[in-house]
């Protein structure tokens, strides 16, 4: 997208601007619909009709929220290190947001074409635990830091086996780039890895439980990275009151909103793009089929965004449908369970390669 | 150089939200280490018992209402059955089973807020709007009796407000089937998850020997193992007449008396109290309810104290009265006041979460505390 928007131009800054600010224009929808999907999907587990009143189905709901948050007094409670404070709601949106650099969204557009996409990943969303830190610490109330302690150490302990797991990818797959990763799964479901890639032969199908095992862990830690039920310790309401962003109102609650929803949909998509062949459809495309080239990327944004919100809906529905771990519980989770389990994972999966 | 260290002071409420109402607790930390508790109460008390001396007998029932107000049929009936034991009354057959039918209905309809919470305390959102929605068809029930969904004045002395509505019996027996296999939906949504086994089991642990030292009452101590029900062990109104079970904990995840069994307990005494319901239903005498009210309420002089099992454990009214028309005194023995002096026993040693663990499955109501 940035090259060709640069050989078009000819301004480099104008491409870099519009390659970077088109993410914005697939999030801030996405959030729209997808804080409405999780009102409508928990009434509707919960046998309520959720908002019905904001146009039609309350499909207005959030716009109205929104505005609403908007127009709230933007208070700083005494005692709190403003400058900090007023930074940190934009630094966790940073971090979540840099994500979408290296999402392909499809074969044609994807913010920066990097080869090192799935690390870059891994090492800019801790900016977000930088954020959360800066918010706990600067609001002088012993539940944000509580919150922030205890997201801090969450995310970080969670990063290992999601790193491991991505590792053991990387090491089968042979590449970094998210991009190449959804390449290489093309055509049909059965060439997804989940399914043992694309190489016909007998490791496929010695690889297809080591691999459901790795989408297992990797599915559960990046749960807890984005501190969603059953591991939404940080915002523990029954505990903590609202954790690390107890003190927040107004925009800047809005954008630790927005960054929770848009971390949502960058883990599901990293998941599909490395489990579920990222852009790619399950079966062919009508594009190809009509002979009718350019609706091609379109189908495959579809594609993408289609598997990232079946995974994001999954999310919701673990919310509503568990109750909460305990902190220390959480921890044993990752020490104790994922890790040794996704070491093992990455030895066979590193064996098999091999042979 | 050492470093100055201190315990961390937290100060949960009055406005959490899970202290269950407006209650205060100071918790002293250790990291996440609990050392100490100390509840502060006071927050919602309204004189009830000062109050009550300036009423006629029957002007105190509606305050009654107001102090466990989940469970506001049962304080009414406590109290009626108490100021009828002075005056003598014996009231009507009808009376009696209607009171056990609205009695053991509150109870369900308690309990299922107990639980609701307890699970949202937990993080489970969605067993909470299970129970609401089933709690709903009970409020549904009182209110075509006597017009009221949460404060009654139902239970009057020597008989009661309203009669059955006709259509009472038919829609509580509805109630009944439909609300049995719903038992069993919300045993397989949390009380046997995992997770939910995992935050409750072996947390809490309340011996036996500790409860009755404490005073505990209710789900609470029969959770620990004790199986002591007033409706069994001081039969009052008529419990006599029929066949129940006294569930009490067994330890069946964890140990005898942990907030599991606490949980467990009040699942196990919905049941026992549908099929009271049932055979109250199904043996409803016919007659007419006003039949023994008094004219003028004006007990001898004298004392009483008259205990009903409550929903959350032992209500007890002492009632003083001096030959006039107004209560000389009446003191309450409230078992969510007495319930919560173990908080602090119980959570020592464990984490922040737990203590709402705790707290939760104490089932606490403040306007009982604070009176």
């Amino acid at each position: 997208m940035y090259e060709s928007l640069v050989e078009i131009t000819g301004l480099e800054i104008f491409a870099a601007f519009v390659s970077a600010a088109m993410p914005v224009a697939f999030l801030v929808p996405f959030v729209i619909i997808a804080v409405y999907l999780e009102r409508k999907v928990s009434a509707h587990m919960q046998d309520r009709l959720g908002p019905m009143r904001v146009g039609y189905h309350g499909l207005l709901q959030t716009i109205a929220d929104f505005f609403k948050l908007i127009q709230k007094e933007d208070i700083v409670a005494e005692g709190i290190d403003k400058k900090f404070f007023n930074f940190a709601p934009f630094l966790v949106f940073a971090g979540s947001y840099a994500v979408y650099a290296a999402l392909p969204f499809s074969s044609k557009y994807i913010g920066s074409e990097t080869d090192l996409g799935i690390f870059y990943i891994i090492a800019i969303s801790g900016l977000v635990v930088a954020g959360i830190l800066m918010a706990g610490w600067t609001s002088n109330n012993k539940y944000s830091l509580y919150g922030a302690m205890r997201s801090a150490a969450q995310i970080i302990s969670y990063e290992i086996p999601t790193a491991l797991v991505i590792l053991s990818i990387i090491m089968w797959t042979g590449t970094m780039s998210l991009a190449t990763m959804s390449e290489m799964q093309t055509a049909y479901f059965w060439n997804w890895n989940i399914l043992g890639g694309p190489e016909w032969g007998i490791t496929k199908f010695v690889l297809i439980p080591f691999l459901l095992v790795a989408f297992i862990i990797l599915y559960v830690s990046t749960l807890a990275e984005v501190n969603r039920t059953p591991f939404d310790m940080p915002e523990a309401e029954s505990e903590l009151v609202a954790g690390y962003h107890t003190e927040y109102s107004g925009m800047k609650f809005a954008m630790f909103f927005l960054a929770e929803y848009g971390n949502m949909f960058a883990v599901s998509a990293i998941v599909s793009v490395i489990f579920f062949g990222g852009y790619q459809s399950p079966f062919g495309y009508l594009g190809n089929t009509l002979g009718i080239e350019w609706l091609v990327p379109f189908e495959q944004v579809f594609w993408f965004a289609a598997k990232g919100i079946f995974f994001v809906f999954v999310q919701m529905w673990l919310r509503w449908t568990l109750p909460r771990v305990r902190v220390d519980q959480l921890m044993t989770i990752c020490w104790k369970y994922l890790i040794p389990y996704s070491f093992v994972n990455l030895l066979v999966i590193g064996i098999i390669t091999l042979l | 150089m050492a470093l100055k260290t201190e315990e961390l002071v937290l100060n949960m409420g009055p406005q959490h939200p899970s202290t269950h109402g407006v209650l205060r607790l100071e918790v002293q930390l250790e990291g996440e280490l609990v050392t100490k508790v100390t509840p502060h109460l006071g927050y919602l008390h309204r004189c009830f018992e000062k109050h009550a001396e300036a009423m006629t007998y029957p002007q105190v029932i509606p305050y009654t209402d107001r102090m466990d107000y989940l469970a506001s049929m049962y304080n009414n009936f406590g109290y009626v059955i108490g100021v009828e034991k002075m005056l003598g009354i014996q009231v009507p057959e009808r009376v009696e089973y209607i009171r056990i039918i609205m009695g053991e209905l509150q109870r369900i309809a308690s309990h299922m807020v107990a639980l609701g919470t307890y699970g949202l305390d937990i993080g489970a959102f969605t067993p909470f709007l299970y129970l609401f929605r089933d709690r709903e068809k009970i409020l549904t029930l009182f209110e075509i009796t006597c017009g009221a969904r949460l404060l009654y004045n139902y239970m009057w002395v020597g008989g009661l407000s309203h009669d059955l509505h006709p259509d009472f019996e038919r829609l509580t027996r509805e109630f009944i089937s439909y609300f049995r296999p719903n038992i069993d939906e919300l045993n397989n949504l949390l009380t046997y998850n995992k997770i939910f086994v995992e935050r409750t089991a072996n947390i809490g642990v309340l011996p036996k020997e500790t409860a009755i030292n404490y005073g505990i009452t209710g789900p609470n101590l029969r959770a620990s193992g004790l199986k002591y029900d007033l409706r069994r062990n001081d039969p009052y109104s008529i419990y006599d007449r029929f066949d129940f079970e006294i569930p009490v904990g067994e330890g069946l995840v964890g140990t005898v008396g942990d907030c599991w069994d606490r949980f467990y307990v009040r699942v196990l005494e919905m049941e026992q109290s549908l099929k009271i319901v049932e055979q109250a239903l199904n043996q409803l005498p016919e007659g007419d309810i006003n039949e023994a009210l008094p004219k003028r309420v004006k007990p001898p002089k004298g004392s009483i104290y008259q205990r009903v099992e409550n929903p959350k454990g032992e209500l007890g009214y002492f009632i003083i009265s001096d030959g006039t028309v107004n209560p000389f005194r009446v003191k309450v023995r409230a078992p969510s006041f007495v319930n919560l002096a173990i908080l602090n026993e119980l959570s020592k040693g464990h984490l922040v979460a737990d203590i709402i663990a705790i707290l939760g499955s104490l089932d606490i109501v403040l306007g009982e505390i604070d009176r």
